[in-house]
Formats: structure tokens, sequence, C-alpha cells
């Protein structure tokens, strides 16, 4: 069996797949578009929550702040609108790794349950900040310029934003993961007062890891904010009730500090709250309620992670006896 | 003979509690030196407190004629102090390849560094010392599931991955199986040899620490209670004392 043809394969066929769908589904390109944004969430948060073993609920302060700041951008730089839109991007990443930078440093002292309950109140905190400026809107929100061309256009446009930046977190973080920055962010997961008695810069790392995965956030916030078109600062950009704990889910669901988890998580969260909303109107939320529960109690490790645990020579995790012996004469 | 370690009456208390009280001692270069004494006495404080654990509350800690005791503990193992633990620690989830890979030297710590790809030269070094410690053919198994014994191993040589200057062992072979404990003696005993590491060893098996160190200090009650050469420990009346509970 080719390992590398088949992967080269598998990857084609996705983005042939992924390029082709708002065609064969035009209805649902808004929600489609959202299916790569659930994509970043989930792999963002498992950069810090599954692969470093922070588990953040504040991430979604990176994606207000990226979607606020580009809005900002877009009113009020004067640029028409493309060049508005993408400099308006730039600035939400930009402004969101600022924040994690600054906010890495105070908050990533904090360990385990006090670094969960911290960001929390982060996410609560950015909301009420966001709902009582001026500047942004406050409590009415702000709406991002309109789209300039044909109607319909602005979803096929978002839809290939997103999934853009989608195709660029994942190799991103894959390639993050294959050298010394995952093996160290692991290394701070397994143990982290052992990883600091070997030498290594913990906070550095730490802070770096949060700050790459607020870059993602922010430029995914800037989009989804014009995908959207109307910023709630509760609701929709600093939204820890739903996006904020969805992010959680979705890595969690698919297998918290594996590589594929969070996009396999995200396909199936995301694909399952859309048919509840189509099927089960009424009780959307009850049924939303109780697939969260069911993840938490029969996947408390993840689908992958339940796979690993299974299957760990499946993994790559084997005893090696065929140690290679030394040739007779030699 | 310059020592590469100095300790100069170090005292740490928790509260009432005196756990290190006016404690001398001294590591020359490339030996290995003991550090026996009771549950209880104080040896592990006095290594947390050499590798930066807690700050001590008087005296002083020189590590090649550094002052170490204001120093954090990342700081001072990038000058190549470094420390293994009783408890034995290892990173569970990762492999025992990834457990090593991550115990590269820290020295250099740019961010062209924090990126980077493990070298080959890594990879191979890696390979060998898993094989000096016997682990090889279980390198692709995640260090959690390997059996206590093994972990230790394995934390042994993560901290010779590191390339450090001095290594301070906590209770080597506690826990291991009585007939690994030779190999492993062994072992130490190479490492401090061919790799001139000097060693300062906390021990429990007599045996072990009689063959193993040159010099020994032992503690009792957070005081330094006897030091000399192994024999003389040996029939020193009140190290015997205090192992029986005299003192």
């Amino acid at each position: 069996m080719n390992r590398n043809g088949l992967r080269f394969g598998f990857y084609a066929v996705l983005v042939v797949v992924a390029i082709a769908l708002p065609w064969m589904a035009p209805d649902f390109r808004t929600q489609l578009s959202f299916l790569w944004v659930m994509v970043v969430f989930a792999l963002t948060w498992d950069l810090l929550g599954g692969q470093m073993g922070y588990n953040s609920f504040g991430n979604i302060v990176f994606f207000g702040i990226g979607m606020y700041a580009c809005a900002v951008v877009q009113r009020d730089s004067g640029l028409s609108y493309y060049p508005g839109l993408f400099v308006g991007m730039g600035v939400g990443a930009a402004v969101a790794v600022a924040a994690a930078g600054i906010l890495g440093s105070g908050m990533l002292g904090l360990r385990g349950h006090y670094f969960a309950i911290g960001t929390l109140g982060l996410g609560i905190a950015a909301g009420e900040i966001a709902g009582g400026w001026d500047y942004i809107g406050a409590g009415s929100g702000l709406v991002p310029p309109l789209f300039p061309g044909a109607i319909g256009g602005r979803e096929t446009f978002f839809y290939f934003i997103c999934l853009a930046l989608a195709a660029m977190t994942f190799p991103t973080l894959r390639w993050l993961y294959a050298g010394r920055f995952g093996l160290v962010i692991n290394a701070i997961r397994d143990d982290e007062d052992k990883a600091e008695a070997m030498g290594i810069a913990t906070t550095r790392y730490k802070t770096a890891a949060w700050c790459i995965s607020a870059l993602f956030l922010g430029l995914i916030g800037a989009a989804a904010g014009n995908l959207i078109g109307f910023i709630d600062p509760r609701d929709v950009a600093f939204a820890g009730a739903t996006y904020g704990v969805w992010m959680v889910l979705m890595a969690i669901l698919g297998g918290k500090g594996t590589l594929w988890g969070p996009v396999i998580g995200a396909v199936i969260f995301h694909v399952t709250q859309e048919l509840f909303w189509t099927y089960l109107l009424g009780w959307q939320r009850v049924a939303l309620g109780i697939l969260i529960v069911f993840i938490v109690v029969f996947f408390p490790l993840g689908i992958l992670g339940w796979a690993r645990e299974r299957w760990p020579e499946r993994f790559g995790h084997r005893v090696e006896e065929t140690v290679a012996q030394p040739k007779a004469g030699q | 003979m310059t020592n590469i370690l100095e300790v100069r009456g170090a005292r740490k208390t928790f509260g009432g509690v005196i756990a290190n009280n006016d404690i001398s001692l001294s590591v020359p270069e490339g030996k290995i030196v003991g550090l026996i004494g009771p549950n209880g006495s104080g040896k592990t404080t006095l290594f947390n407190s050499i590798v930066g654990y807690h700050p001590i509350d008087a005296g002083s800690i020189l590590f090649q004629g550094e002052e170490m005791s204001r120093l954090r503990v990342p700081h001072i193992a990038r000058r190549g102090l470094l420390r293994t633990f009783q408890q034995t620690r290892v990173y569970g989830k990762m492999t025992c390849v990834q457990n090593m890979l991550a115990s590269v030297p820290q020295s250099k710590s740019g961010w062209r560094h924090m990126f980077a790809r493990a070298s080959a030269a890594d990879s191979r070094r890696a390979d060998e010392l898993l094989k000096f410690v016997g682990l090889f053919a279980k390198r692709n198994l995640r260090a959690g599931d390997l059996s206590f014994g093994q972990q230790k191993l394995l934390e042994f040589a993560m901290a010779l991955m590191y390339k450090p200057t001095m290594l301070l062992l906590d209770e080597p072979t506690a826990g291991i199986n009585p007939t690994l404990i030779n190999g492993l003696m062994n072992r130490v005993q190479r490492v401090n040899r061919e790799f001139g590491i000097t060693l300062l060893v906390i021990e429990h098996n007599m045996r072990v620490i009689m063959n193993l160190a040159e010099y020994i200090y032992c503690l009792a009650h957070g005081e330094l209670l006897a030091e000399g050469k192994p024999e003389a420990i040996q029939s020193d009346q009140r190290v015997i004392d205090a192992y029986l509970g005299a003192h």
C-alpha cells in the first residue's frame, strides 16, 4: 500500500469537494461557510486545550476582537470594499495576536481549573465592554459595509474566504505539531513542572501558542462578521455561551490532542446541529443540550482518542522487537 | 580539584518546620557524591533548593562559581544543572522517542529554535541513549504505558539527552527490581566516567550508594550529621543510630 499516494489522493478529493460545494449545494452556502468557521474554532481551541492541556473558555475573545477590528477598519478607513476588507482582516488578526500576547503573559501563569475559570471571565468581560462602548456601536452592534457584488455573490465569496482560512490553519498547525514546538507544548500538557525542570521556557511557548491560536481566530472572526452581516457584542462577537462552548465540544467530540479530531468533531457537530434546527425546530436547544451531555459522557476521549486507546498499535504505539541485528560474519 | 557545586549554610523552613538547617556540602567536578539520611531528613528539600524550586532562607548555593539561590528552575537547568525526580516524571502521553526529543538542551532558545524540526543528530542521539538504557524496542510506546522501573530509566535517559554538566539523582534505584539495580548502577558509573557528568545522588539502598559514591554526606532532622568516605560513614555510630531511630 502506497501511503503517500493514498494521502495525496485523499487531500485531492477533499480540495475538489470543498471547492465544488457552493455549486453542489448553493442553498447551503452560509451554513457551509460556517462549517469552515467551526473547523477553525475547533482546531485553534485544540492547540491550547488539547495539545497544551490549557482548557481555555476565552478563545472567543480573539474571534470577537478580530471581528470588531475588521469592521472598524472597513467603516473608518475610507478604503473601497475589497482593500478595506483585506486590510481589516490583517488589522483584526494583528490586534487579536497582540491581545493574546498581553493577556497570555498574565493568564498563562494560572494552571488547570484556574486558567479555565479565568478565561471564562475574560470572555464575559469582553462582551460587556463591547456592549457598552459607543465607538463600536455599543449594545446596538455594528454593521459591516454592504458587499458590492451581485446578489448571492457575497455567500460564495465568503465561503471561499472561510475555506481558505481553514485550509491555512490545518497545515500550519500540522507543521507546528511535527516540530519542536509540538513536542514542547505536549510536554507542558503532560507535566509542566518536569518541562521547567528540563530548562524549557514554558511561558514563552504557552504565550506563542495562544498568539497562534488568536491569529487564526482573529482572521476568521473578521470574515465571520462580514458573513453574518451584523455584529452583536454578546450574541455574535463574544458569544461565549454558543461559539465559545462549541469550540470546546467539537474538539472533545473529535478527540482532543489529535490532528484530525477537531476537524472530524467540527463536521459532525455542525451537521448535527443544522439537522436539529431543521427537523426539531422548537426543541433544537434541548436536542443540542442532550447531544452535549452524550458527547461528554460517552466520548470523554473523543472519537479519535477512543480509537487510539482501542487500537494503540494502529497509531504506531507498539513494541518493536526486531531491532536490526548485525549480519552473520560481521 | 575544583568544586562544581558548593552549598554554604543553606537553611530552609516551612512555617515552623526546619527542613534544612545550616547545611554545607561541596561536590568536586567529575565525582559521584552521595546524600543519605532517614526519611524526612531533608534530602529532597535540599535538592529542591539547589535546582530552584524554592528560595532558601539563608546561605548560598554556588554552581560553577555562580550564585543559584535566586534563579528559577528553568534558568538553573539551562546552565547545565539538572535533576531527576523521586516520583518519576516523564511525559506520559508522548512516546519514548518524543520524550527524548523534547529533552534536548534549551540553552539556545531563540524564536528560530522554537519552531525548528528535530535534527537528524538529535534523533540519532535519542536512539543511542534509548539503547543505552535498554528501552530501544519500546521507543514507540507511550511513556505512561511503561512500568515504573522503565519510566525511571527513561527519565535518566532524558536527563542525559540534555547533556548536563551535573546531574542530581533522587533515589535512582527506588522501586526498581533488584536484578536490574546492578545494571542501573553500572550505567550511572559509565555516565560519570564516559560522559564526564558530575553526580549528586540521594539513595536509600546502602549497598548501592557505598559502591557508587566516593564521598557521602548524611542528613538527619534537617541537619548535616556526618560526612566522609563510604567506609567511614558505614562505621560512624551517629549514622547507624540515625538509621535505627536512636537519634
